[in-house]
């Protein structure tokens, strides 16, 4: 395939507009990346092109001539594969078997010839870099990253014309990233046609080609890499400059709220020791297996410690349960919303009062108009849409749903630190904008923050020290304003700084 | 993605269409129980008769007793075969027991019957982890076994107010008692599940547990209670079926548990957790016991009868099936 052209793409859902006259150029060997904040119209487009919906009007051309991807599987017969954000791999078979599902390889006697499954799967994930993926083992086993480095193995397996990527780094670290550019790099020397849909900036000005910026289910700004900067995009992206998206520091309090000594679980993180002090802003970096999401669960007790000691305004904490650190003041926004954050079919107002259901009952008697208020007042101060309480969070945004997560946490009487893990992950730069803002809000009010990010700018951007882990430990600390991207990341990765 | 491009508008209109089509459902089967009722009326003289009223009345007693306590469980995200077990055991004490303790008595170790039964599937689902399914179906044979070895034979009760004030006892002469306690239950379900911390964390558990466990919820805690609410309600209804019939036989409530769980979902309680109200409960009750009734009167075999309420959960499973995407 030499060019894929789609030109005045119109999709509506019923009386809704989710893509106006959108048209976009690929052509062999390109990389295109398509930013958008959430609702841009980014994941309806890309589902045009991956034959799962229809447009409403306008047409899509592969090397000049008119095509109908009238179904997903039309479009696996024209070479295009797309890795969505969900990942769509079956959790109990093993990794060659999702690689191969439905064309397992046939021995003599009609079985499936398992060696050279075996065989293949292990050059699938070699070609992606993960060659220590035991292929045999099942796919739930793994680290939801490698998850998605297996569903992008079994995309480019079969060397497509055209490779739809999906927030594609959304879970994946530094080390995994760069895995997949390398590897994008490679397919692109090929010819294969890459669009890039991400949230992430950084990446997208490193390795896009062309950049597409839809907004409103418009295309309102290309731009060739050369001329593309952060600030450029952010602009046409959201309207609005590059640098009111971090607020302003403001210094922490000198009186220390919370300390952790010697915590540890064997075999998980150990000997990890640091201070939080009343408004400050702790940052955590550290790539996947470092232990950094281990060690914030054991500190809210959502799992197991074995050792250490967890002291909050100078009293020594029990071992921590999930019971204890509420009653005692923390809250916990964990990495995924979805598996653990929040009861999908369940509307705001439980999801949003489920912490904090004691603040408005009479023993074991809720009184559901006072909770009513009290979750109205916080999502209404968090700009929660649809603001009625009622609504189902399945059917809500990725932003909004962070939100009501937030909320919960936020109504625990006498709030006094937020561990936060991943907060902004799969979040539009508008509700991004908006939780940097609280986060910096309740700093100021003299709420201790930790905070779990993989994202270094938003670390950098945001918190007033940097703990980097590795190995379960933590093995260095930075200040924001002094400390460079890369210095961390060597830090976090341990290599030296020519390999990094 | 399909949510995120519309506006907040749209969204709106969207959920509004959402709680419409669950409500156009409700209406669907409200409209056809009363189409049914309207339709037998007119062709049998004997349905809407005061005796043939108070016998629908009692047979929806023991099923939606049973059903209260199903609802519970599978909001939870579980399931509880052994309820049927326990109708016939806490039957068979009360009856069993009043020759030789006041009544009260005899009734309050039946009932603590179901709620020991009750802590036991609460205890093996929540803290073993163990599937409620199996669970259940262990202790509903266990349950029966353990029953067959307290009496063999079929017990008679003898205790004038348990007979006829509890069993056949009617207030005014018209709502029989049993069915009265029935429906007293009804507001006190609904209470619990709408405005109760415990309520709303079993509803919560049956759609994310682990949020609810990180949410400070003592999910293993609140999980038995779910089936100890179950136990309790099916004890009950043992003991009124005894009191209604005066005799209580140790075969008794095979299958009730399908009755329960077959209510609760034709009124839109989803197996597994995450959807069910008091209301489609109550029915789901009531759908049931009409076409038993109406079955009864045109005297179609009982084979046909199970088939048509096969058909029915069927139909319901479907109108109730939500929109994709």
């Amino acid at each position: 395939m030499k060019t894929l052209r789609l030109t005045d793409v119109v999709k509506t859902y019923g009386e809704t507009l989710a893509l106006r006259k959108a048209s976009l150029e690929a052509h062999s060997g390109e990389v295109v990346a398509v930013c958008g904040e959430n609702g841009a119209g980014k994941s309806t487009l890309m589902s045009i092109l991956a034959g799962s919906r229809q447009p409403t009007s306008g047409h899509i051309e592969i090397d000049g001539e008119r095509a109908t991807i009238d179904n997903p599987h039309r479009a696996f017969e024209l070479g295009i594969r797309t890795v969505y954000q969900e990942l769509s791999l079956l959790p109990n078979l093993s990794v060659a078997e999702n690689l191969y599902l439905g064309k397992l390889p046939r021995g003599r006697l009609g079985t499936i010839d398992w060696q050279s499954v075996f065989a293949d799967a292990r050059r699938d994930m070699a070609a992606v870099g993960m060659d220590h993926v035991d292929v045999r083992r099942q796919v739930a086993d793994f680290a939801v990253a490698t998850q998605q480095m297996i569903e992008i193995a079994k995309a480019i397996q079969v060397r497509p014309d055209v490779l739809i990527l999906d927030e594609p780094t959304g879970v994946l670290t530094s080390m995994e990233s760069e895995r997949l550019f390398e590897k994008i790099r490679e397919l692109k020397a090929t010819g294969t046609i890459i669009l890039y849909i991400s949230h992430r900036l950084e990446e997208v000005i490193d390795i896009a080609d062309v950049i597409v910026v839809l907004k409103d289910g418009q295309v309102v700004d290309t731009m060739r890499r050369a001329e593309a900067s952060k600030d450029r995009l952010v602009t046409a992206m959201v309207g609005r400059p590059l640098e009111s998206i971090y607020p302003k520091r403001v210094p922490p309090q000198a009186e220390r709220l919370m300390q952790v000594e010697g915590f540890g679980r064997t075999g998980v993180f150990d000997d990890v020791n640091f201070t939080l002090h009343r408004g400050e802003i702790l940052g955590f970096f550290g790539l996947v297996g470092s232990g950094r999401t281990e060690v914030m669960r054991a500190l809210f007790g959502a799992d197991r410690s074995e050792r250490g000691t967890v002291t909050l305004e100078g009293k020594v904490m029990g071992r921590p349960t999930p019971a204890r650190s509420i009653g005692a003041g923390i809250g916990f926004l964990t990495e995924e919303r979805k598996a653990d954050g929040l009861a999908l079919d369940a509307d705001i107002l439980d999801n949003a009062s489920l912490a904090s259901m004691d603040r408005a009952s009479i023993g074991p008697f809720l009184n559901r108009d006072s909770q009513r208020t009290l979750v109205g007042n916080m999502t209404g101060e968090l700009d929660v849409r649809p603001p009625d309480l009622g609504h189902v969070v399945r059917r809500m945004s990725g932003g909004n749903q962070q939100k009501v997560v937030l909320a919960k946490w936020l109504l625990l009487n006498g709030l006094k630190v937020l561990i936060l893990d991943e907060p902004t992950r799969g979040v539009d730069i508008a509700t991004k904008v908006q939780i940097y803002q609280l986060v910096a809000n309740l700093a100021a009010e003299g709420v201790g923050i930790v905070m779990v990010s993989s994202e270094m700018p938003e670390l950098l951007g945001l918190t007033h020290r940097i703990c980097v882990m590795r190995q379960g430990r933590i093995v260095a600390e930075f200040d924001p304003e002094k400390a460079s991207e890369h210095e961390i990341f060597v830090a976090a990765a341990n290599v030296s700084m020519e390999a990094a | 993605m399909t949510d995120n491009i519309m506006t907040t508008q749209n969204r709106r209109r969207f959920a509004s269409f959402n709680i419409s089509r669950a409500g156009k459902a409700n209406l669907v089967f409200a409209l056809g129980i009363l189409a049914l009722i309207v339709a037998t009326s007119l062709m049998s003289d004997a349905f809407l008769t005061e005796r043939n009223m108070t016998n629908v009345a009692r047979q929806m007693v023991t099923t939606g007793l049973l059903s209260i306590g199903m609802l519970v469980v599978i909001l939870s995200g579980g399931i509880d075969l052994s309820v049927g077990s326990v109708v016939a055991f806490a039957g068979l004490l009360a009856a069993g027991l009043q020759e030789t303790m006041p009544i009260g008595a005899a009734i309050a170790i039946a009932l603590s019957v179901g709620v020991a039964v009750g802590i036991i599937n609460g205890v093996f689902v929540a803290y073993f982890r163990l599937q409620p399914f199996i669970v259940t179906l262990a202790t509903m044979g266990a349950v029966r076994g353990a029953l067959y070895i307290y009496s063999e034979t079929p017990t008679y009760a003898s205790d004038p107010f348990f007979i006829s004030v509890l069993g056949s006892g009617k207030l005014f002469g018209v709502v029989p008692y049993t069915f009265l306690i029935f429906l007293v239950c009804i507001p006190i379900m609904w209470m619990y599940l709408n405005h109760t911390k415990s309520g709303r964390s079993v509803i919560a558990i049956g759609m994310n547990p682990e949020a609810v466990r990180l949410a400070g919820v003592d999910v293993r805690v609140q999980t038995t209670v779910a089936y100890v609410i179950c136990g309790f309600f099916a004890a009950l209804a043992g003991v009124l079926l005894s009191a209604r019939l005066g005799i209580s036989q140790p075969n008794v409530g095979v299958g009730y548990e399908l009755d329960a769980i077959a209510a609760v979902v034709i009124g839109g309680g989803v197996l597994g957790g995450g959807g069910g109200t008091v209301g489609g409960m109550f029915g789901g009750v009531l759908a049931l016991a009409v076409i038993d009734n109406v079955l009864n009167l045109f005297n179609v075999q009982s084979y046909y009868q199970q088939l048509v309420k096969g058909v029915i959960i069927l139909i319901a499973v479907i109108v109730r099936r939500k929109p994709q995407g």
